[in-house]
Formats: structure tokens, sequence, C-alpha cells
């Protein structure tokens, strides 16, 4: 069976004979709905092809289907993928399943979204690798297939001696386990490879080492990608050509340059305006919605008073009760065991100030975001608001105090009870403060839901009845009510799409703009930076490592660290 | 780590087992009446009492009373039935030994059947053969142990077929197993009852496990469905079943009592009914603690099988 | 600003299929054909029990404990037991007390298993420990076991059998009430209330039993199929009922030795006993699968 593969590669120079050509693919679920209406592609040796879509687009269906493959609940109706100058073969999706069997992992193979998942747990990374190679018949003798094993790993940028092999997915990191997907995936050489989100929940830097590592892999071999991915950034980096998907239909196709630089169809338009830029320039959000001119990355007149000019000033300049300091944090440290979460955090938030905490996974920010809300309250040093000092947990902070600091969790899927209206969710906050009026409080609710653009329609609707963004909103509106002086955003968009994304930005800087509050953005997509804040701190193992204005930080990083996550965010 | 956490299991299974012994003698205490009369009735002379509260070391404070009734259940000495007047030990003897060959039987036809049905019936899913065995393991996990027995003897051994005996009767002194015909009927009462529920939970597992991505992964690798089941599939179902067929392993030395009252089958459940119905508080005592040991062992093992098959649990994690 | 229409976040069209509003939980269990049979056949012996001893004498000619002839005779529909009453009368009146006490046992099981459940998860690690391990201990002994314990200390009487057979249930509602509450207790809309510092009673009012009645209510299902079981096998193994009372389970018992010559005084308890357990469980099995689609769409 190798022979065949290596043959196809070698005996196939000819570059306009496609590795792989799907053709007019429709899948449908068991119940006869349609969900691909008909796509096709050519994918070329040495090239990827980057297939962009939002969720639901039907992205991950159409990648799986080029290997005959159909999850649970779908199947297909029309539609035929031929590979390389096996043409003649004929159509893999007419095969019988032992013949896919053999294509599958040798000449076409798949790189899966999430490796913690998809990897067996309970097999050691060299004998998932050697398996692939066993069943294609890879090499003629065991010995043959361990040198090849240890061959790809070394070749992925892994360590390939035995006691590394002998690890189990577990003891690996989140990057690792991606590359012994991507070793896997090249150890019997493919023609075809498909990769669906391999680097979605990695690291930047992370990130960034698995793109150049399937680039450089795609390039040596010469092997044709598809590249399935809602990243327009990672598309720039790894793409050759792009493929916009919408409900299942394909509405733009070029080369990268042409569909990010001259969009044509005007679902790209949008949802290229939506990704955030490092730089600041692209408008991100909705145009409608925003009244003034990015108002909170160049303060504008309309901020109250000056404070603005050098929102990070030393806390020694004006005491801490100084009334532009709102919030300070200061000797803030947090261990479990003997993991260090937090490890000495200092920092001050001026009255209506914007400020990005960013920090990569690991690095403390939610634990840190959580403190200051009164979530967690194992941490040492102190936290003041307007000069008082707060009590560790919510539980024993006043009801002012609790009403000064508001919160706002990352996954709006999980932070609004399924089973309660959004008037009980979002009334909760006023109920705790001692509204005891109904009526008061449902005018209250009314009034926070329209400043979150949600109408009085929404207020008995269930959270299952509203979308991630709708849930976003009303979970935003919740934290609204109260009128806080200080709002925590812990990663309020990353379990977002690009365009509610943006939408949701759009939102947060209008709100600033009108309330006045401040606000504490955190994340760990550094290109939102611009787009949301006037300051920027970068966390890093527990420690603030570099602080300042956001633009200052962004063009003159003083640590290691903050350069090297700029230099890995991938961008177009 | 994994001494660790193997110790430190057997370490809590020692505990339960000794606040069982707790509660089943404080149980005992509570008994209205005393028992040295209860074993005499009520004709004993004052002098004949007082000499068996001595035997039975009633005068003893609480404490000592139950320390050498602890040690006792060490050393093989259950105490005394007043039933038959002789110690526990030997009404139990035979009996320990009849209970374990039918459980011994319906375990090891329940066990490989319940996982080959429940495995197949998940690789068919939604198929006929498994919506067969779906609905047959659902009614029959839903009958009680007692309504399985009587409907298979009116079926094997009355009124419809007479294949069978419905009643086991070994002369004195025989072993049941010299008769194994009449251990059919109990036996397969068993293995009807307990199979069911192997069936559902391999079934239930084995489902999980095909809907995984490293399932999934496998099978987009090209490796062979019969391999993605058997390397890939089964071992991760195991130790869910595991635990579940600890559960029905020790469920039976439960409900062995009501399938051997049915059947008058001599081991320690029929004993227990007996001893129940005679307020015989010593041979209560011993059958409770033999049935509660069995049940912690048994649990205990489908832990140590869990320890065992998970990786995680064997070696360091690298974050 | 306000504007009733939807924003325009409105990613493609995954959210269609996602906004729909999930029909409730029951409304998803009857549209399934098990449960439709389930109902039908718990129904069929529920009638039986509770209108059957309201029919008599009137219905049969005799109460269910006066002698209408000799034993195991022929009179009547399905004629007569080991000490000549009227089969059909027993049998029409042996089915509420069962059904009552299973009913009681179970929501005793259930309201204590609950509360433990809940007040375990939701407690710091240290007493949540406490809790399981004693709960760990009642699980060692066989439920059977710790009935046939107490009724050798408390005597086969109506209360001790529902309170034993409630008591033993409950470490096992409790378990699952535990895991149920322990995956619900790390959501964010929890934390969202810890925030606001809503008393802790009120969270687990409000918060946590509506999102845990799925695996709940399964288990009550569950609970009252074994309930059923326990209860009528104690008085099959003569120690729950006590004669001359009309009961299934004791039914069986006493006239099992004569199933050759007088077979329906055995198989009509035997069949209601199965026709009812097997529908319980049907409909428990349904509610399972309605339970668990619910929860799989986020």
């Amino acid at each position: 069976m190798d022979t065949t593969v290596n043959d196809t590669t070698k005996t196939a120079p000819h570059v306009d004979i496609p590795a792989l050509r799907a053709q007019d693919i429709r899948v449908a679920t068991l119940a006869g709905q349609e969900i691909l209406h008909g796509i096709g592609f050519d994918l070329h040796p040495g090239k990827i092809l980057a297939l962009v879509g939002e969720s639901g687009s039907g992205k991950t269906t159409a990648g799986l289907a080029c290997m005959g493959h159909f999850r649970q609940g779908l199947r297909l109706t029309e539609g035929s993928v031929f590979l390389g100058s096996e043409a003649a073969s004929g159509n893999l999706l007419d095969l019988a399943p032992t013949q896919v069997r053999l294509l599958r992992g040798g000449t076409i193979s798949y790189v899966p979204q999430d490796p913690a998942l998809s990897l067996n747990p309970a097999m050691r990374i060299g004998d998932q690798i050697a398996e692939t190679l066993q069943v294609h018949g890879f090499g003629s003798s065991s010995a043959e297939r361990a040198e090849r094993v240890a061959e790809v790993l070394a070749e992925v940028g892994l360590a390939s001696d035995t006691a590394y092999q002998r690890r189990y997915p577990h003891q690996l990191s989140g990057g690792q386990q991606q590359r012994v997907g991507i070793a896997m995936a090249f150890a019997c050489r493919p023609s075809v490879m498909v990769l669906d989100e391999p680097t979605t929940g990695l690291d930047v830097t992370t990130q960034a080492l698995v793109l150049q590592t399937i680039d450089e892999m795609a390039e040596r071999h010469q092997v044709a990608g598809l590249y399935i991915t809602h990243d327009l950034a990672v598309v720039a980096t790894v793409a050759d050509e792009v493929l916009v998907m919408l409900s299942g239909e394909v509405v733009e196709r070029g080369t990268t340059e042409e569909v990010l630089f001259h969009p044509q169809h005007r679902y790209t338009r949008k949802l290229l305006n939506a990704v955030p830029d490092l730089d600041g320039k692209r408008r991100v959000g909705d145009v409608e919605a925003i009244t003034g001119e990015q108002p909170l990355v160049f303060p504008g007149p309309h901020s109250p008073g000056d404070q603005r000019i050098n929102p990070l000033a030393e806390p020694g300049d004006h005491g801490p009760t100084s009334s532009t300091d709102l919030l300070e944090v200061s000797g803030l440290e947090l261990a479990y065991g003997s993991a260090q979460i937090l490890d000495g955090i200092d920092f001050t938030l001026g009255v209506g100030e914007s400020m990005m905490l960013l920090g990569e996974s690991g690095s403390g920010k939610t634990t840190l975001s959580r403190c200051v809300a009164g979530l967690n309250d194992d941490y040492r040093g102190t936290i003041t608001l307007r000069g008082t000092k707060l009590a560790p947990g919510t539980r024993s902070r006043t009801a002012e105090q609790r009403q000064g600091i508001q919160y706002v969790f990352q996954s709006p899927f999980s932070s609004l009870n399924p089973r309660r209206s959004i008037l009980e969710s979002v009334e909760v906050p006023l109920k705790m403060a001692g509204t005891t009026d109904k009526r008061e409080r449902r005018s209250r609710v009314l009034e926070a839901l329209d400043r979150v653009k949600l109408g009085a329609s929404y207020l008995d609707r269930r959270p299952g009845e509203l979308s991630g963004g709708e849930r976003q909103r009303a979970a935003i509106a919740r934290a609204l009510v109260n009128a806080p002086s200080v709002l925590v955003c812990d990663e309020v968009t990353s379990a977002l799409d690009v365009s509610v994304q943006a939408s949701i930005l759009d939102l947060l800087r209008t709100l600033q703009l009108e309330t006045g509050m401040a606000m504490l953005f955190v994340t760990h997509n550094i290109a939102l930076a611009r787009h949301i804040s006037q300051s920027l701190a970068v966390l890093q193992k527990g420690r603030i490592v570099d602080v300042g204005p956001t633009d200052e930080v962004l063009t003159n990083p003083r640590h290691a660290y903050t350069r090297q996550l700029l230099d890995h965010v991938p961008t177009f | 780590m994994i001494m660790k956490l193997v110790s430190r299991r057997l370490l809590v299974s020692v505990l339960i087992l000794l606040v069982v012994s707790i509660l089943v003698f404080v149980a005992t205490l509570l008994l209205p009446g005393d028992p040295a009369q209860a074993m005499l009735g009520q004709q004993a002379t004052p002098e004949r009492l007082a000499a068996l509260r001595e035997q039975m070391n009633l005068n003893d404070p609480v404490a000592v009373r139950y320390l050498s009734w602890l040690g006792g259940l060490f050393t093989g000495d259950f105490g005394y039935s007043a039933a038959t007047s002789g110690p526990v030990s030997e009404l139990l003897g035979e009996r320990i030994s009849a209970s374990l060959v039918l459980m011994g039987i319906a375990a090891l036809i329940s066990i490989p059947v319940g996982i080959v049905v429940g495995t197949y019936s998940a690789l068919r899913r939604g198929k006929a053969a498994d919506h067969a065995a779906t609905i047959t393991s659902l009614v029959l996990a839903a009958l009680p142990e007692f309504v399985v027995g009587i409907l298979l003897i009116t079926l094997l051994s009355t009124t419809v077929f007479k294949l069978l005996p419905s009643v086991t009767m070994a002369p004195p002194g025989e072993h049941v197993w010299n008769y194994p015909l009449q251990l059919v009927l109990p036996a397969l009462t068993l293995v009807l009852v307990v199979t069911p529920y192997i069936v559902r939970m391999m079934r239930a597992t084995m489902i999980e496990v095909l809907d995984s991505g490293f399932v999934e992964m496998a099978r987009l690798k090209g490796v062979p469905e019969r391999q993605v089941i058997l390397r890939h599939a089964v071992p991760h179902a195991l130790a869910p079943v595991a635990q579940v067929i600890a559960i029905q392993l020790a469920w039976m030395a439960g409900g062995v009592v009501v399938i051997e009252f049915l059947f008058r089958y001599p081991g320690i459940g029929q004993a227990l009914v007996d001893a129940v119905a005679n307020r015989d508080v010593q041979v209560v005592q011993a059958i409770s603690m033999l049935i509660a040991a069995a049940y912690i062992v048994v649990n205990l093992l489908a832990d140590l099988v869990g320890i065992a098959t998970n990786p995680k649990l064997r070696t360091e994690s690298a974050r | 600003m306000s504007s009733s229409t939807t924003p325009t976040d409105m990613p493609a069209a995954s959210i269609e299929s996602e906004a729909q509003a999930a029909p409730g939980l029951l409304r998803r269990m009857m549209r399934q054909r098990q449960a439709k049979i389930g109902a039908v056949l718990t129904g069929l012996v529920l009638l039986v029990a509770l209108v059957g001893p309201l029919v008599l004498p009137w219905a049969t000619g005799y109460s269910s404990t006066a002698f209408a002839g000799r034993p195991f005779q022929a009179d009547g529909v399905f004629g007569t037991d080991n000490l000549g009453r009227d089969i059909l009368s027993r049998f029409l009146d042996g089915g509420l007390r069962l059904l009552a006490y299973a009913a009681l046992a179970t929501a005793l099981g259930m309201v204590l298993g609950a509360v433990i459940g809940m007040t375990a998860a939701y407690s710091r690690p240290s007493l949540d420990n406490f809790i399981m391990r004693s709960n760990d201990v009642l699980l060692a002994l066989p439920q059977l076991v710790f009935a046939l314990l107490a009724i050798t200390v408390l005597g086969p009487e109506g209360w001790v059998l529902v309170t034993v057979i409630g008591i033993t249930h409950a470490p096992r509602v409790a378990r699952v009430t535990r895991s149920a509450t322990a995956s619900v207790i790390t959501e964010d809309y929890v934390r969202a209330s810890e925030m606001y510092a809503v008393p802790k009673w009120k969270i687990l009012l409000q918060d946590v039993l509506p999102n845990i009645t799925g695996p709940l209510m399964v288990e009550l299902g569950l609970r009252m199929t074994y309930s059923i079981g326990f209860i009528a096998a104690l008085s099959f193994l003569g120690l729950g009922m006590q004669p001359p009372t009309a009961d299934w389970g004791l039914m069986i018992n006493e006239n099992r030795i004569a199933l050759m010559v007088q077979p329906w005084g055995v198989i009509l308890p035997v069949l209601a006993i199965a026709v009812l357990t097997v529908g319980t469980n049907l409909l428990t099995d349904a509610l399972a699968k309605a339970s668990a689609n619910l929860n799989a769409g986020k």
C-alpha cells in the first residue's frame, strides 16, 4: 500500500493534477434536512486550502466527507471525491468500506480538532503512531516501523527516544499532543491531509509552532492540505487558497490574497471586518451601533476629567484615596499547595478607565479577576475600592461593595440558569441589594436589557431560546442592572463566533462610554487590545510583567514575554 | 502513587467493615428482652439463666461484649444459635459453600453473556437485534427476583412443562452440587436477574465510547473495525462495567436470600430468613456480617480493576 | 435605542435548531412509544389496586378475609386459596397496601437522599467526604439484609418496612443527587448567585434543584420499582404484611405449594407485580432518555 502512496507523490509531479478533487458534495441529516448544498474544491500537492466558516457552517462535515466519514445522524446524498492520479480507480465515496479504510490514514490522513479527546488515553503515543503504520502495512518489519515512528516524531519537533514514545497522552502538554496528532497523520506519507481546527485551544506561542510544523511538513513532503478553521488570522499565516462557507454553501473562493484583501461576497466582508487586528486600524463591529469614533482607545473630549492622560500614574503620585483611583490591587498572592497561581499582583484602575489583562492559559488571569470580584477568597494582599479595603469573599463584602464591582463570565452557555427566565436571572442583583418592589425591579431590568439591545420580549424567555450572543448580552445586563463602577469581563468573547465577538466588543465600548464605568477586560487575545482598552497589563505565571498605556506596551514592549507574544500573533 | 491509592482504598474498606459491624451489633442491642431468656425459653430456672448469661458474657459492659464478638468473628467463632443451640459456625459451614456454588455458577454465566450481548447490542445500535436485547433486558431488569423465579417454576417445572425440579432436596450430609439438575432453576433465576443490568451498562458504556473522539480518530486513521472495537473501544468500557458487575455480584449476596427461600435451597439466605423468623439474633448477625464482607470485597476488587486500567492513575501527569 | 428585533449578532444557521424552545421533560417522555406502553401497564395495575378494595364485597360476594369454601376449590371466578378464601377478592384487595407502602418508602428515600446529596455536594470537602463515607457504610449492607436486620429487631410492622426501605434508598438516591449536583454547582450561574450573595439554601432551591430534576425523576422511577419489589419480596418471605391481610406478596407465599392444583392464587399476584414493575420501569427508562436529550443540548 505504502508503495502506491509513494508512487502517487513521486510519479505524479504535474502540479495541475489535483491531489484531491471533491465535487458537488451534498450531505443531509437522516431526517432529510440538507446541511451541505453541493460543495466542491481541488487540493493541490504542497498547497493548503483553508475552509473558513463560523460554527454551524458545515466546514467539518465537508472535511470529513473527503475521507468518506459521516458523523452519527448524517448521510451522503450526492457527490464524488477523487484522489490524485488514482482518479482512474474511481470515486472514493463509492468504494467499499474496506477500501476506504485502506486509504484513510494512508493516502489521506486527518488531524483532529482536540488532541486531548482524539488520542486514545490508554495507549502509549508511540504505539498509536505505530498502529497507523501497521494497519497500512508500512515497512516490512516492526523494527522498520519503529524507526519511522522515531523519524516522524523528530520531524514534528518532538523527542523521539523510547522513553518519550512510552508516554501516555495525558503526560504531554496540549501542543505536544497536537504534534503527536500531526506525526500520526504524516506517518504513512499521505498525499492529502485534512486538518480540523488543529490549533483551537492552544496558546499563540504554541499555535505558531504547530502552524509552522504543518507548513514545513506540507511543503517538504508535497502534501495537499485542507485546513478547516474559523480563524481568519490563521488563514493568512498558513493557507494558499481560501474557501468561505456559510450555512453549507461556498460563498467565496480564491487565493488567500484575493479573499482576505479583496473580498467579493458581503458575508466575507462582514467576517473580515469583525476580525480584530493588532494595529487597531480595522473598525471592528457594527458601524450603526457606535455613535462616536472609537472613543476609548484614544481618549476623547467626553472623558470626565483628565485622568485618562495618564491612567497608570504611580500610586505614590496621589494617595489611594484619590478620586481617580477607583480600584487598587496590591500584593495579591494566591497559592494552591506548591503551585503559586498569583505571585504579587499590583495595579490600579482609574474611574472610567478600560484595562486589558492579557495572559495565556495558566497565567492566573481568571483567578485574578475572580479575586477582584470576590469569587475567590483564598488570596492574600489587598483589594481596595474607592479607598476602602474589601473583604475577600463576596459574602463578607457589603451590598454596596458588591454592587460596585460586577463580573461577567466567560461562557454565556453556563452563566445563566437554563430553568429561569431572563427576568428572573437579571433581577437577582437587585433582589439581593434590597429592591423589594417587584415593579421597580422589572422596570430596571427592562432598562438594562435595553442598554444591551435586548427588548422587552426577552424578559420571559429562557436562555435555551437565545443565541450565544444574546445570552452574553443578557449576562452583561445582569452585571449592569445595579450600575457598577467596575465591570470585570472574563474572556467574555472567547466562546463566541468572531462576528458575535465584534458586536459584543461594540456593546462594551458603547456601554463604557455611556455609563462611565471602569472595565477590566481579561483575555488571551492580544489582537483585541487596541479595540477595547486604554491600558494593557501582561500577565505571565502569576506576575504582571508589562504594564502601561496600550499603545506604549504594543509599540515598545519592555518584557521579552510581551515581545514573544507579539511575534507569534497571527495577523494579516 | 498507585500503591498509595490502593492502600488508601484498602483502609477505607476495613473502616467501612468495622462501622458496619458496630451497626449490626448495636442493632441487636435494641432488641427487647433478654437473649439468654430467648434462648432458654420461659421455663428456664434463674440459675441456668445466670449461667448462660455468664457464658454469653451478657454481664460485661457493651464495649467489651462488642470487642469479644468482633474478635470471635476473626477466629471463626460466630456465637450460638438460639434455634439449634449449637454454634453458628457449625450451622453455616455447609451453607456458605452451597451459596457460593450457586452464585459462582450464576456469575460465570451472566458476566460473559452480559458483556457480549451488551457489546453486540451497542454495535448494532438502532437495529432489530439491539431493540430486542434492549427491551428484553428492560423487562427482565424490572421484575423482582421471586417473580422471575415463580414464572420459571410455572413454566419449567409445574403447569406448562415438567422438566426440572422446583425445590432442592439433598439428603442431609450430601453436597448440593451432587444434584446438578436441582441447581438449574435457582441458578437460571439469578442469571436472569443479574444479566440485564450488565447488558444495559455494557451497551450504554460502549455507545459512549464508540462516539468518543479517539474511536473516530482510530477509524479515520484506517484501523480495521475489529481492531477499533477490541483495542480502542472495549478496554475503555470495561472499568465502568466492572463497577456494575461488582454491584451485581454484591447484590447477589442479598438477592440470593429470596431465591434460596423460593427454591428451598440450603444456603445462607434461607438460614437468614429462618433466623429472622425465629429472631435468632446471633445467626442474623453472623450472616449480615458475611454478606457485608462479601459486598465490600467485591466492590474493592472493582475499584482495583478501575485503578489498574486507568493509565492516568498509574503514571505521573506531565502538567 | 431599544430594538425589539434580534440584534445583529445572529451567526449562521446553527442557532435555529438551538433556539427552539425545549419542550418539557414529561412531554418528551410521553412522545416515546415505550412510555405509552409503560403508562398503560402501570395504569392498569393501579386501577385494580385502587378500585379493587372499593368494590368489595359487592363485586365478588366476599370480603378479602371471609371464608368462601374449602381450600383450593374451583368456586367463583378463580377459586379459593389455601384457607378457602376467595382468590379474586383477595387479589382485588391485595395491591393497595403494597402500593401505599412502596410510595411512602420511595418518598422518604427520595427526600432524605436528595437533601443529603445536595448538602454533601455543596458543603466544604471535609463534610462532603464525611457524608459520602457514611453513605458507603450504609451501602455496604444489601437493602434486603438491612431490612431483615431491622425486622428481626423491630418486628414486621408496616412503619418498620416503610422506614427501613426508605432509609436504605436514601444513600443510593444521595449518590445520584450528589453527582448531579456536583456537575451543576460548577456551572457559572451558581457562581453568579454566589457572587450576589444569594443565601445557600436559596441557591440549592432555585439554581440546583430545577436543574437536577431529570436525574431525580429517573431515580424516583427506579426507587419506586425497587420499593414495590422489596415490599412484595418481604411479604413473600413472610416477613412483610402479616396474615390474614390480603397482599399480593403474601398470596404468592400462601398459595405456591398448590401451584399445580390452583395456579391462580399465585399467577394473579405474580402477573400484577410483574406488569406493574415492568410498567414503571418502561416509564423510568423513557424518562431517562428524555432527560438525557434535554441535557445533551447545552
